[in-house]
């Protein structure tokens, strides 16, 4: 009779998602409600909204963000310019692309960002090349470039043949035929890309400090900053919490589309 | 506008012959892919103004990739496609006037259902009045009014094919592609469209060419039929043409059920099968000789008597077909027939059984034997079908050792083995054919070669054999 209950127990869906629950409520949920708690309060542990005050009227958060979000809107734009010809070619038969070839544009997602990081410093050094604003785009477009090719590879590999044949025979030359099918179509994709690509580049700081000596700082970096100096860490966790929202509200804009045929989220 | 309809319904009525152009001509047309493989060797058709034309084979038979050859997706490797007289043979696919209704819809995901109409008129930069009148025109013809802001996936199988063909007729082409177009609907369904399709190529007046693997289909749609397989083109006729008079083995069979026998053409009008003589009206094969002999299954009549009839035999099984019953009946020389009537005989009854000379359709044969040439090696060998095998050594001393010669095999003579080590060479069962007593096969080797077999063993297609022939079946002429 026992037995039966407890193999019943352990049948039971429910019991299986309670180790899911408990590390998604430990490790997400509760640092959430940590950096909302420490970026409403004080050093003292009392309310306050000093912090999101201190954020918009303090110039120097402000311009750092905004100096984030145009350095990741120019890495996104690169990649995606750079990325979808790479995906475009992989995946359309004609080109007969090697399996080699998309392999090898992939590969560098299989290599931890911070060691590639690194030896991109060391390259730059070996050959002379001044670290600063270009090599920070360099690493974070070498880095990212990946995120973007593989959802619209993805994409666009899943996209049905024929309707690129279909097009052809109601008329429509190869340039039109790519504007008006392929490329509304490989939407989901390029908005996986986008998304993989823009939110980290936002939130970077190691790959800044490394490839410019910590010269330019990133919104990242100085979230980091302030979290590691003691008595800051409550105006830390507020730009947490904002990049945070910003984030959130940026996926909202790509969301509708995604879901129905997602490239990689 | 009275006027204008008249004209279009003169113009039909004077059909194709009177305005004796044709719209589409195919010239020695072959597509070879990289593998060497030939998809199309040698394709020749023409195609008149305003005909239905449908091209039939079993899958892999070459028609999509000659359906493609005209719309343009694929070129071909020799040979010219012309259309009105124009050699568009190396045109990509979006100057062609030609459109195509393909065979999974290929519907725009991204668009609704008047977008998708509209696609191809909006690529010619139409103004935006006139494509959404001629839009609506086309969902009209297709029944589809009213669905102008569906999306097309929300729409079922039946509809989204009235959807891509609203999308390619709306173009007005001159000549309107169909590959496949109704294979993934259910029975019923196709049915209705075919009558659809057949009352739309009315209203048009414009080609359609057809690519299917039913030949229900190709002999209720067409005007011409045309038979297709291993990338050539077999037979061109009317529906009545193909039926009726079938040009080899390969046609009979895919066309209807057939009872394919082998005969003697004993003189004209008078053919020999089954061990009877029999009356027919075919002439001109010569006297004595062999051919096959093709009679459907409605065509022989069961008699209650077993004495009356020109053959008789025993009813082995009777199945309920809803319009008729067919049987199969057995006579005591061990031939089997296929025989549909309206009339149920239970099986185990003796029956006579009788056949009008004019439906008995004779066929040349192809081969008599199978034929390849030869090389003579040492030790009593000979290399033929890319191997070698043993002859009789009275046979070799006849022969100098490299002398060219020419091989005949008796297709009786033919053993296959299921094990295909224990063969000389092994192959594949390609094709497969009910003589009445026996089977006869085509193997198609491993190097591409084939050898004819009759056997009584049951094989089924795709089967890996080993094939042997035994020395003193290898018959060995002067090249």
């Amino acid at each position: 009779m026992k037995m039966k209950k407890l193999s019943d127990i352990a049948s039971s869906r429910r019991t299986w998602a309670w180790p899911y629950v408990l590390f998604l409520g430990l490790f997400v949920v509760l640092p959430l409600v940590l950096i909302a708690y420490f970026a409403f309060t004080d050093n003292h542990g009392s309310f306050t909204i000093q912090n999101l005050v201190k954020f918009f009227t303090q110039s120097e958060a402000i311009s750092t963000f905004l100096y984030s979000v145009f350095i990741a809107v120019l890495n996104t734009i690169i990649c995606l310019l750079l990325g979808y010809p790479a995906a475009y070619i992989m995946a359309m038969k004609e080109f007969r692309t090697p399996q080699t070839l998309a392999i090898l544009f992939i590969m560098p997602m299989w290599i931890n960002f911070l060691l590639r990081t690194v030896a991109t410093v060391e390259l730059f050094n070996m050959v002379g090349i001044p670290l600063g604003e270009g090599a920070l785009l360099f690493g974070l477009c070498y880095d990212y470039l990946p995120f973007m090719i593989y959802p619209i590879y993805n994409t666009l590999q899943k996209m049905d043949y024929s309707l690129i044949e279909a097009a052809q025979d109601l008329g429509a030359n190869r340039a039109k035929c790519f504007r008006k099918v392929v490329l509304p179509l490989s939407m989901p994709g390029i908005y996986s890309g986008i998304v993989m690509v823009f939110m980290p580049t936002v939130s970077t700081f190691a790959i800044a400090e490394l490839l410019t000596h910590n010269n330019i700082k990133l919104f990242g970096s100085l979230i980091q900053d302030y979290i590691t100096t003691s008595d800051l860490l409550n105006y830390g966790a507020m730009l947490s919490l904002i990049l945070l929202v910003i984030i959130g509200i940026t996926s909202f804009f790509g969301g509708d589309e995604e879901g129905e045929k997602g490239g990689l989220i | 506008m009275q006027n204008s309809k008249v004209s279009q319904e003169e113009i039909l009525a004077q059909g194709p012959q009177a305005q004796g152009e044709y719209i589409i001509e195919v010239k020695n047309v072959s597509k070879q892919f990289e593998d060497g493989k030939f998809a199309l060797n040698n394709v020749s058709l023409s195609i008149k103004k305003g005909e239905f034309v449908t091209i039939l084979g079993p899958s892999g038979c070459g028609k999509t990739t000659l359906l493609r050859c005209i719309a343009g997706f694929q070129v071909a490797s020799s040979g010219d496609i012309l259309l009105k007289g124009e050699d568009v043979t190396q045109t990509p696919p979006y100057k062609r006037p030609v459109n195509t209704v393909f065979q999974k819809y290929a519907l725009f995901p991204h668009l609704n259902v008047f977008e998708n109409v509209a696609f191809g008129l909006k690529m010619k930069k139409l103004e935006k009045s006139l494509i959404a009148k001629k839009v609506r025109t086309a969902l009209k013809m297709a029944n589809l009014t009213g669905y102008e802001e569906r999306e097309v996936n929300t729409l079922s199988g039946g509809q989204q094919q009235r959807v891509a063909i609203a999308r390619a007729i709306v173009n007005q082409p001159e000549v309107l592609l169909l590959d496949e177009p109704l294979s993934a609907l259910d029975l019923k369904m196709r049915h209705d469209m075919q009558i659809e399709l057949k009352q739309l190529h009315k209203e048009m007046g414009i080609t359609f060419i057809y690519v299917t693997h039913d030949q229900e289909e190709a002999l209720t749609l067409s005007d011409r039929v045309v038979v297709m397989s291993e990338g050539e083109i077999q037979q061109i006729g009317t529906p009545t043409d193909i039926y009726n008079e079938p040009i080899n083995c390969f046609v009979a069979d895919f066309i209807g059920e057939s009872n394919i026998l082998s005969g003697t053409m004993i003189c004209d009008k008078r053919v020999r099968f089954c061990g009877h003589d029999f009356d027919c009206i075919d002439e001109g094969f010569g006297e004595n000789q062999p051919v096959d002999v093709v009679v459907r299954p409605e065509d022989i009549y069961l008699l209650d008597n077993p004495e009356k009839g020109q053959l008789r035999g025993t009813v082995q099984t009777c199945i309920f077909k809803g319009v008729h019953y067919e049987m199969r009946v057995l006579t005591p020389d061990g031939f089997e027939f296929l025989i549909q009537d309206y009339h149920e005989f239970l099986p185990g009854r003796e029956v006579g059984m009788l056949v009008k000379p004019e439906d008995i359709q004779i066929m040349k044969k192809e081969r008599l034997f199978n034929t390849y040439e030869g090389e003579i090696l040492k030790n009593n060998k000979v290399s033929f079908l890319d191997a070698d095998w043993d002859i009789l050594p009275e046979v070799a001393a006849q022969f100098e050792v490299g002398d060219k010669v020419q091989v005949e095999v008796e297709f009786a003579d033919v053993d296959l083995q299921d094990y295909e080590e224990e063969g000389t060479l092994t192959g594949e069962v390609h094709f497969i054919l009910y003589k009445g007593d026996h089977y006869h096969l085509t193997i198609r080797t491993d190097e591409g070669n084939d050898i004819e077999v009759n056997t009584n063993d049951v094989w089924d297609d795709g089967d890996r054999v080993g094939v042997v022939i035994s020395a003193k079946d290898i018959r060995v002429k002067k090249a």
